[in-house]
């Protein structure tokens, strides 16, 4: 990897780093009252797998953040860049197409753990939580917040206007994120939700990454992270083809 | 042109936006070291070249290189030998001045630049912003960390899209004082500008598009001389008419009689001819030709049937 890859990455953390009370303080305070409302009312009467609802929450609170950040990064840096025109600075050096994907996905991926790791560790105390398998936490965190980055350059590249992206963000990445399993096991749902929610391939991270703490979920960890990899190689191949086209970027 | 020498070169190149033709087929050649003007009044399609040059726009046919190298199949090592000062005033509002610059040399791959960026920040006169946040300087000074940015890389070809836009006059002075310098040094220049004095000082040779072709393309001495030397502006009291001896030979604007001459010694007799129809004059202007009336003259001559550029 050249150095204008490795720069164009440490300018993206850089980046989200200078505002981190917003791009990381933030979204840790919203799922720490998450956490304390929900288990507050629900903590005495739920179990999930046999685990105290406030532990079941908080992987999913964790990696849910983790993942709207993720997305957050890459789309909100790329609009802004397009919108005040200094996206011109990374298109005039000798990057490659390649290498400006590489930076802004593992730029939000890495917004996406720091998050996750705020989340944690301000939650970890409400409940007794376990880490019976963290080599699938780590690679289901990296991997969702590979897609939800990779998802966010599409979105970024795509809009034009900030309130397209908003809708984006409002009508596509929340509902999946929340309708996933986040607060609940799918095997509480109606049937019909149950197969909904196997097509929605948040379903699958969150489960994956849940599976690490608990060792227990709803599918098998092994099938999470087939469609898990499968997703993250349909959408990359998905925005390289449309980088390499200049779409949007390079008329 | 050695082909050795050439900085740029631009050969047949067409770019088309839905309906707009903004590019017809240019061909240009640029040497090592010119300070070369590109003019044409707005949507002529400076821009839309600039930007295929540098790669930002992707020409629908023809072929650019700056160095030698083919901006889209050897884009690296053509990107590495330009810089580009973008039209826009735009600037990343997250960096103070020496991060923005920091960054901008990491894209083309140089660690550890600061002593070049010193130096170009004490050119530009903005030693004294350098820890200072993008957002907190004034237009003209984020105007001039464009500049450095379009510099941090030694670039051996530089282009200016408009940089004096909406500039004042002491910082363009400046401007110029710097770029001049930096065309001394050897570096190629390519300026796009409205102020036809300013490519009229700068330049030594000039382009001149209208719609997507060049209409006009010869050093600045020579388009010069293709104008007449001297245009002489006068307006008589009372509204009087001229004499018919002289009418034939000017043209009325706004009350002014407008005479181009040939050379000063077309004066004597032409006012002797005024005297003799007592003529009396209110007012009287002598004016060198100047690029304005070249450029005014080529617009005007060029229809939409374009020879030039072909």
């Amino acid at each position: 990897m050249s150095r204008g890859f490795v720069t164009l990455l440490y300018k993206e953390v850089l980046r989200f780093w200078k505002v981190s009370f917003q791009t990381v303080g933030a979204p840790v305070l919203t799922a720490l009252l998450y956490l304390m409302i929900f288990s507050h009312v629900l903590e005495s009467h739920v179990q999930v797998h046999g685990v105290p609802y406030g532990a079941f929450l908080i992987p999913g609170l964790v990696i849910m953040s983790a993942l709207q950040n993720a997305f957050a990064n890459s789309s909100s840096s790329l609009i802004q860049s397009k919108v005040t025109g200094s996206v011109v600075f990374v298109l005039l050096p000798p990057i490659s197409y390649v290498e400006f994907f590489l930076a802004y996905v593992v730029a939000a991926m890495l917004r996406g753990m720091m998050v996750g790791v705020g989340v944690l560790a301000v939650t970890m105390w409400f409940a007794p939580l376990t880490f019976v398998a963290p080599q699938w936490i780590l690679l289901f965190i990296a991997l969702g917040g590979g897609i939800m980055g990779t998802l966010g350059m599409i979105a970024g590249i795509w809009a034009d206007k900030f309130d397209q992206l908003a809708g984006f963000q409002n009508f596509l990445i929340m509902p999946l994120t929340m309708l996933s399993g986040v607060f609940y096991s799918i095997h509480s749902l109606p049937e019909f939700w149950q197969l909904v929610s196997r097509f929605n391939p948040v379903f699958y991270m969150i489960d994956g990454f849940r599976f690490g703490f608990f060792g227990v979920s709803d599918v098998a960890p092994e099938i999470s992270l087939t469609v898990v990899m499968a997703s993250f190689l349909a959408v990359s191949a998905a925005t390289l083809v449309l980088l390499r086209s200049g779409y949007k970027l390079r008329s | 042109m050695d082909a050795m020498s050439v900085a740029v070169a631009i050969d047949r190149v067409e770019k088309r936006f839905a309906s707009l033709r903004a590019l017809a087929g240019v061909s240009l050649q640029i040497a090592e070291g010119e300070f070369f003007g590109l003019l044409g009044p707005n949507g002529a399609g400076k821009t839309t070249l600039i930007s295929c040059l540098a790669g930002l726009v992707r020409p629908d046919a023809g072929a650019l290189s700056v160095m030698g190298h083919d901006v889209v199949t050897d884009y690296r090592e053509a990107r590495r030998r330009l810089g580009v000062v973008p039209q826009e005033l735009v600037f990343d509002p997250f960096f103070s001045v020496r991060e923005t610059l920091r960054i901008q040399s990491g894209y083309f791959g140089i660690r550890k630049n600061d002593d070049w960026i010193d130096e170009i920040l004490a050119n530009l006169d903005l030693t004294s912003k350098a820890e200072v946040n993008m957002r907190r300087l004034s237009g003209g000074m984020k105007r001039r960390v464009l500049v450095a940015q379009a510099l941090v890389h030694k670039p051996p070809v530089i282009v200016l899209d408009e940089p004096t836009a909406g500039v004042d006059v002491e910082l363009r002075q400046g401007l110029w004082q710097f770029v001049r310098r930096l065309n001394q040094d050897g570096h190629t220049v390519i300026l796009t500008t409205h102020y036809l004095e300013e490519a009229e000082a700068l330049c030594g040779r000039i382009a001149m598009l209208k719609q997507g072709h060049v209409v006009a393309l010869d050093t600045t001495r020579n388009l010069l001389a293709g104008v007449a030397g001297q245009t002489l502006q006068l307006r008589l009291a009372g509204s009087q008419p001229l004499p018919p001896a002289l009418g034939a030979r000017a043209t009325e604007s706004d009350g002014n009689w407008i005479f181009h001459l040939a050379g000063l010694d077309e004066i004597e007799p032409l006012l002797a001819a005024l005297r003799e129809g007592n003529c009396v004059i209110d007012d009287l202007r002598l004016t060198q030709s100047d690029l304005e009336d070249v450029f005014l003259g080529v617009m005007q001559n060029s229809g939409s049937a374009h020879e030039g550029g072909r």
